[in-house]
């Protein structure tokens, strides 16, 4: 009986989450051009993920991205969030909102922006050259080195906000009187941090890790709309190599394989980060 | 291992089983949906209705990606012309960019409500895996009857044909005919050159000694925004146009057997963008720069020379007036240039179409005389006798006269990326790393003829 009332939601789940999902593991198993019949090849297209060095770069690059989109933001969101909620500053609600903007602007309004400013003429290298330092100012997306870094500090900037404001609200119900008491024992403001206000708000750690490393593994119109996975292949990510697979180069098994590897892959990453979230608390 | 764990296990393994016996018996094999024999329409000898009016009330779906002014301007003047001539027929027009085309296309074209008339790109990811899929019918039955091959000169054809089973890119079948011509060449800035004290250089020799005086006159000699790593292919092109064998080029371009990336020609070419870059003449950062930042500084007058595709020549015009120049430089002073170039996405006619001598008659229209005089009132550059419609003066000028000598004298070379469905990828990457000078030009020709080897011997 009570199966009967989940049926409706189960449905329209079945039909565009799950027959989807079952479709392309189903299609990973051809070697299909989209236009022609395709032949069964079973795990093939499996095994060329492991043997193609650009796709291993693009997991590679992916697993680089997961740093910058979910542990710089959990990091600087901690920090941010602590001095903010124990400062008492004036003003909190309207810094929430400016922090939390990047979260509402779309990703591609933000890649084309930031586009602009990471260009040789661009906002950044005129910041660099008005302090001196020439030196560093380069063709941000344009370089070998240093482009994976710089998309992925735009994910950082973007999932900061995210973090904070979750940060925020656990903070909020963590009692006055444990900072009386730890002031009482002589504690300062660093042990605080570590010894009161981290572990009050592992729960909320969790859900922002696991959002912002989902947000990482499947970003594709950063890429797109930046580098287009250039210069060379150094920023091109798994969903980026989907679509160019798919919808450029007419490989859609493969493509169909590469999306169910990411799939498992975020599953198994975000299982592995719940599980030590709830074994800790 | 625990019971438990093992029968928990075994338990996913029947489930994953079962899903996946009900997935193999509910889909069946990708791509077994459309039929594969050959419908009646791709008979060569199929006796051509050319007369519309007597048709009947019809109705013919046509998917463009003439989106931007001009070209959106020119499509909706000539499909209303259709419409007012025969008023049986209506054009039901389905208009996308370029990018969104090449997406949808692959599935609206395996699907059964497929349209009658589309833009195909006419490369080997486009049009050539549509034509191996028996997906485009051959136009020669019409291009017999319409005389299409007086119309257009071979070297424009040849972008269009394949052979049947798509293995063959330049020669065999007609798929399509295209409305528009393209060259890559090279726009200057009229006023930097008359600053610089400089004529128009005649050939490849002048043009290097002109990047030459810019630079050391404190300019910005060329400019290049190479961020979305095709813009390159439009410098190499010219440059591998002057230096290698144009029978080489053409094998290399339509990725049929024969040639060979590993030569010392091809080498050569590569090594002078690596000389340009050494020698300072790009702008900083040009695998950093937007395309479209590129053009837009030579309009504000902050380089001298841009190497680009005609398909720029409007917007510059719009921006600088008569400011703005084009050329293609020849190997020699005196020679007719050879250079990349080519046409606008040909139209072709798709196997599903209901009727197929209706929409040959479209096609036919939209490209007769008088759809050409239309196109170049509109801005755009007419395929055939160009020259007759090049206006009074600007740039447009540069480029209707510069294409016409091109494709009758010259030789306009394959967009290089046509050859194989990677290498718009595999060239992109390997020119930006020959410009950021991290691959030297014996490892660019290596990358290249790995791929182009690949295909050609896989095919």
């Amino acid at each position: 009986m009570p199966y009967l009332y989940i049926l409706p939601a189960f449905g329209v789940y079945a039909a565009f989450m799950l027959y989807p999902l079952g479709r392309a593991v189903h299609l990973s198993l051809f070697d299909w051009d989209g236009l022609t019949l395709a032949t069964f090849v079973g795990l093939d297209n499996y095994t060329d993920i492991l043997s193609d060095d650009r796709l291993r770069a693009a997991f590679g690059h992916a697993l680089v991205f997961v740093f910058f989109y979910a542990v710089l933001p959990v990091g600087l969101g901690l920090v941010l969030a602590a001095v903010l909620t124990r400062a008492k500053v004036r003003g909190l609600s309207a810094f929430r909102t400016i922090v939390f903007l990047p979260q509402v602007i779309a990703m591609v309004v933000v890649a084309v922006a930031w586009r602009q400013i990471y260009a040789p003429d661009g906002a950044l290298n005129t910041l660099l050259r008005a302090v001196g330092l020439d030196a560093l100012t380069r063709p941000w997306l344009g370089d070998y080195t240093f482009s994976l870094p710089a998309v992925g500090l735009i994910g950082t900037w973007v999932s900061t906000g995210l973090v904070t404001v979750l940060l925020l609200a656990g903070m909020a119900r963590i009692p006055q009187e444990q900072f009386e008491a730890a002031r009482l024992d002589g504690a300062g403001g660093v042990r605080e941090f570590f010894s009161i206000i981290v572990p009050s708000v592992r729960a909320e750690i969790t859900v922002a890790l696991t959002l912002t490393i989902v947000a990482s593994l499947k970003t594709f119109d950063l890429i797109y709309v930046t580098t287009s996975g250039g210069p060379g292949s150094s920023t091109t990510v798994p969903s980026y190599e989907v679509y160019r697979r798919a919808f450029e180069l007419g490989q859609v098994g493969s493509a169909a394989a590469v999306g169910v590897t990411l799939t498992v892959l975020i599953f198994a990453i975000t299982a592995v980060v719940n599980r030590i979230g709830e074994r800790n608390s | 291992m625990p019971a438990s764990r093992r029968r928990r296990r075994s338990r996913a393994a029947l489930t994953a089983a079962l899903s996946a016996l009900a997935l193999s018996l509910a889909a069946c094999t990708p791509g077994s949906g459309s039929s594969t024999e050959s419908p009646a329409a791709a008979d060569p000898d199929r006796a051509v209705e050319t007369d519309v009016a007597g048709m009947g009330e019809q109705t013919l779906t046509v998917w463009d990606q003439e989106v931007r002014g001009g070209q959106n301007e020119q499509m909706t003047q000539l499909n209303d012309a259709f419409m007012a001539k025969y008023p049986n027929i209506t054009i039901e027009r389905n208009s996308q960019s370029f990018d969104d085309l090449a997406t949808t296309l692959r599935l609206a074209l395996s699907g059964d409500d497929a349209p009658d008339v589309v833009e195909a790109n006419n490369g080997r990811n486009a049009m050539g895996d549509f034509v191996a899929a028996g997906q485009l019918l051959p136009l020669d039955p019409w291009s017999e009857e319409y005389g299409w091959a007086d119309r257009y000169p071979e070297s424009v054809l040849q972008y269009s044909q394949y052979s049947g089973d798509g293995k063959t890119f330049g020669s065999g079948n007609l798929y399509g005919l295209p409305q528009v011509g393209e060259v890559v060449g090279v726009f200057y800035s009229k006023p930097k050159l008359a600053e610089l004290g400089l004529e128009v250089p005649a050939d490849w020799s002048g043009f290097e000694a002109a990047l030459d005086t810019a630079r050391d006159a404190g300019e910005t000699p060329m400019l290049l925004g190479n961020i979305e790593k095709w813009p390159a292919l439009h410098l190499f092109g010219p440059v591998q146009g002057s230096l290698v064998p144009t029978e080489d080029v053409e094998k290399l371009g339509f990725g049929n057997a024969g040639a060979s990336w590993t030569t010392p020609e091809n080498e050569a070419a590569a090594q002078k963008l690596a000389d340009w870059q050494a020698q300072g003449y790009f702008n900083d950062g040009v695998n950093g720069t937007d395309y479209d930042a590129a053009w837009q500084s030579l309009a504000a007058g902050d380089g001298v020379f841009l190497m680009g595709g005609s398909w720029l020549a409007a917007d510059l015009q719009d921006a600088m007036g008569d400011d703005v120049g084009f050329f293609v430089p020849a190997a020699a002073a005196g020679e007719a240039a050879k250079t990349t170039g080519g046409t606008g996405l040909p139209f072709t006619l798709t196997r599903e179409s209901e009727n197929p001598d209706l929409a040959a008659a479209y096609i036919n229209f939209i490209t007769s005389d008088e759809a050409m005089a239309v196109l170049a009132e509109t801005g755009n550059l007419p395929v055939v006798d160009t020259q007759t419609y090049a206006p009074e003066s600007g740039v447009l000028q540069d480029v209707y006269s510069e294409f016409g000598k091109v494709s009758a004298e010259g030789a306009l070379l394959p967009y290089l990326d046509y050859a194989t469905p990677t290498m718009a990828d595999t060239m992109g990457e390997a020119l930006q790393g020959v410009l950021d000078g991290r691959m030297s030009p014996q490892q660019f020709t290596e990358a290249l003829e790995a791929d182009y080897a690949e295909f050609t011997g896989a095919g």
